[in-house]
């Protein structure tokens, strides 16, 4: 690749220009010696401006999340392996096999090759490790000031298997709800990092791929309802759009919610409520209550599962609360997000 | 967690509430005052509430130092915040607040202001140092437990010699605003509320001690527990102000002795008596005018006291129409009686600074509560 362009780019002290969103040589150059170098694939090798490959019979899943994170590093990610996980999860909560991914970059004037050569190198080895090529791509600068860095927005399609139908509208009263592991620890590893609030913890990021898990599941119990991974604004937020999505209730209870006592920790030192902080490797799942145990088992024979747990159930409930027995013994309701608890965290 | 479970038992908490409805006199009625937001907020999110007789109501003061703004001030603050040199720090929660116009200082950052949410005032001096050439304004409010902080940090201000740091400050007492709401019309004549007891703050009693509680336990003969923002802490604290009701008691009692002493942080006080004096008058929101219930810089420390640099006018600014904050701030209404509770006005879209908060009445009962379309959903106590 060499051949191309004499003088290599400079991953160690360079940073992004503006010649790189030109058009021109020097975006070539980007795209050969940073992504095309760490993506590398079949059909990202044909060079085009777009993937070309064969439809599998049956539904296909498309979905795309933007990533915005600040801090882009962070204990047990970074924006790039984030982008990954982010899209092949919501494209796996359909009950669907994620097949590829494509890239979009927008960076700003004065990013640092070296850490674009890092969140590269970061996506290519979480794409390889959930086995989710990423097949295109686009890369965009924005002057300096017009951006935080990075910003990355990733597409994924996906097959769903025959007979699965998963959707958030299809919770049903006495259904089991089930979450794959303990809460809150993305949130809490970003907060860790924040310029304003560092504090030391030991907690990382759950961010990870969830589709073996889904694909275990799905395998197990086809008649899963509903999943959906607890991003932004937490398990509370999540459960209350099922709810509302459903038109049904939920009770669930506060002491089997899992929680590490670390990040327990932290969100009382800060005011927070774990409910909300954001997860980036957990789903929620509700399924018949007949299936919970069976399901669960599944679960916590997945690496990414050994903490699952049911912690509730589904009710009637046309006004769509989610209320919980405290671990105090009393009942509350667990509202939406309101406002915003931690800017930009995906 | 250690130190923090051991105070939200659910063991315990069946055996306090065994205790509680054994003591109660079924033949009467009690009125307990929290005053502190953190108390309300600890009712309602361990469900404190479920496990009481119903004879035994919270009723909830005006302790949450956002709430209790008057709206003239966050006006001020905007003001401040729009000036091209000023960089306003300030608590998080005080950016939703609204203010006159349909403003808020989230809203006038979105629109270029220069706001930032701090966590300290040490974050506050940070900034200050960061940008020389800026004027850093740290909007200060609360209760005594975040005045010491305040002091500190224009004491550091002017041993670092930051002549671009100075202090909004707002600061109000906790002992003024009670003794205000025993001699409000509504609680001493007219019988609108009878408030038997009270719960004294947990951290700004650490500071201010027990002691400042005696006189109008004496003088106007009711009991006060003071207590710890845990659920525990506040059930233990219920079960004390019911004992004391029931033998005509009307005492100071301390429930959060791991903390509280009866004189209190004497070196916080000596500090913030250095830098701070009293306010001859100030408005709170919901009681109105209450003479020396809040604090201002002392002269020697004028050049860091913002309201002397940028000459900031005093403001009168009514509250949204139909707003019930004032009342239910002095504990003479209770949420769910205004018109605009969960229809306009929701933790998304606050008219009314009790909505804002998480230590506000109005969002409590939203957030936790069961008030919402059609009325209350029945608990499932368990």
């Amino acid at each position: 690749m060499s051949k191309r362009f004499p003088v290599r780019l400079n991953t160690r002290d360079g940073t992004v220009d503006m010649s790189h969103g030109s058009g021109g040589r020097a975006m070539a150059q980007l795209i050969e010696e940073i992504f095309v170098r760490h993506f590398d694939n079949d059909l990202l090798r044909q060079a085009n401006d777009q993937a070309m490959f064969e439809v599998a019979a049956g539904r296909m899943v498309m979905s795309v999340d933007a990533h915005v994170i600040s801090p882009l590093f962070f204990p047990g990610g970074d924006i790039g392996s984030l982008s990954v996980h982010g899209t092949i999860n919501d494209v796996a909560m359909s009950g669907a096999r994620p097949l590829y991914l494509s890239a979009a970059f927008v960076l700003e004037e004065g990013f640092p090759l070296a850490d674009l050569d890092r969140i590269a190198a970061s996506m290519a080895k979480a794409a390889a490790a959930a086995g989710v090529p990423i097949v295109t791509g686009d890369t965009k600068v924005v002057e300096r000031g017009k951006g935080d860095g990075v910003f990355i927005t990733t597409t994924g399609v996906g097959v769903v298997p025959r007979g699965i139908e998963i959707s958030g509208d299809l919770a049903r009263p006495d259904d089991a709800i089930l979450v794959n592991g303990s809460i809150g620890d993305h949130g809490v590893a970003i907060m860790s990092r924040r310029e304003n609030l560092e504090f030391e913890t030991t907690i990382e990021s759950d961010s990870a791929a969830l589709h073996g898990l889904v694909a275990a599941m799905v395998e197990a119990v086809p008649g899963i309802h509903c999943l959906r991974d607890p991003t932004r604004g937490g398990l509370a937020t999540t459960l209350n759009e099922l709810a509302q999505q459903s038109g049904v209730g939920m009770q669930l209870r506060e002491a089997d919610i899992p929680i590490k006592p670390a990040v327990a920790a932290a969100c009382e030192l800060l005011g927070l409520d774990p409910l909300y902080v954001a997860n980036e490797g957990k789903l929620i799942c509700i399924c018949p209550q007949a299936d919970a145990q069976r399901l669960l088992g599944v679960m916590q024979a997945h690496p990414l599962g050994q903490e699952a747990v049911i912690i509730g159930a589904v009710v009637e409930d046309r006004q769509g609360f989610v209320q919980m027995e405290t671990g105090f013994g009393g009942s509350r309701v667990v509202d939406w997000l309101a406002g915003e608890q931690l800017p930009r965290i995906c | 967690m250690k130190y923090v479970e051991e105070f939200r038992r659910q063991d315990l908490a069946r055996q306090l509430a065994r205790a509680i409805h054994g003591a109660v006199d079924p033949g009467r009625q009690y009125n307990l005052m929290e005053f502190c937001g953190g108390h309300t907020h600890a009712i309602f999110r361990y469900g404190v509430q479920d496990l009481m007789p119903s004879n035994v109501r919270f009723v909830h003061g005006p302790g949450c130092p956002v709430c209790v703004l008057p709206i003239g001030r966050i006006d001020n603050a905007i003001q401040l915040a729009q000036r091209p040199e000023v960089i306003l720090c300030t608590y998080g929660d005080l950016l939703r607040v609204p203010a006159s116009g349909r403003k808020s200082l989230m809203k006038i950052k979105a629109a270029g202001a220069d706001v930032r949410m701090v966590y300290s005032t040490q974050d506050a001096l940070k900034v200050a140092r960061e940008n020389p050439c800026r004027q850093v304004v740290f909007f200060a409010i609360g209760f005594e437990t975040t005045t010491p902080p305040t002091a500190v940090a224009i004491k550091q201000a002017q041993a670092q010699g930051l002549d671009n740091f100075s202090v909004f400050c707002n600061h109000v007492l906790t002992p003024a605003a009670i003794q205000n709401i025993l001699q409000s019309p509504d609680v001493r004549e007219m019988g609108a509320v009878s408030i038997d007891g009270f719960f004294g703050p947990s951290h700004v009693s650490s500071v201010i001690g027990s002691r400042p509680y005696e006189y109008f336990a004496e003088e106007f003969e009711r009991p006060v527990v003071i207590a710890g923002f845990e659920p525990l802490d506040v059930m233990q604290s219920a079960l004390m102000l019911i004992r004391q009701l029931n033998d005509g008691r009307h005492e100071v009692e301390n429930e959060y002795t791991r903390v509280v002493s009866r004189d209190g942080n004497v070196k916080a006080q000596a500090l913030v008596a250095d830098v701070m004096e009293l306010r001859r008058s100030f408005e709170w929101r919901g009681l109105g005018m209450v003479p020396y219930s809040a604090l201002q810089i002392k002269k020697p420390y004028a050049r860091f006291d913002a309201e002397r640099r940028f000459d900031i006018p005093v403001v009168a600014a009514s509250d949204v129409k139909g707003c019930e904050c004032p009342s239910i701030l002095r504990g003479v209404k209770r949420p769910t009686d205004c018109k605009l509770f969960g229809t306009v006005c929701t933790p998304d879209n606050p008219m009314g600074s009790c909505m804002v908060s998480s230590e506000g009445a109005c969002a409590a009962y939203w957030s936790y509560g069961r008030f919402r379309q059609g009325g209350q959903v029945q608990a499932s106590v368990a």
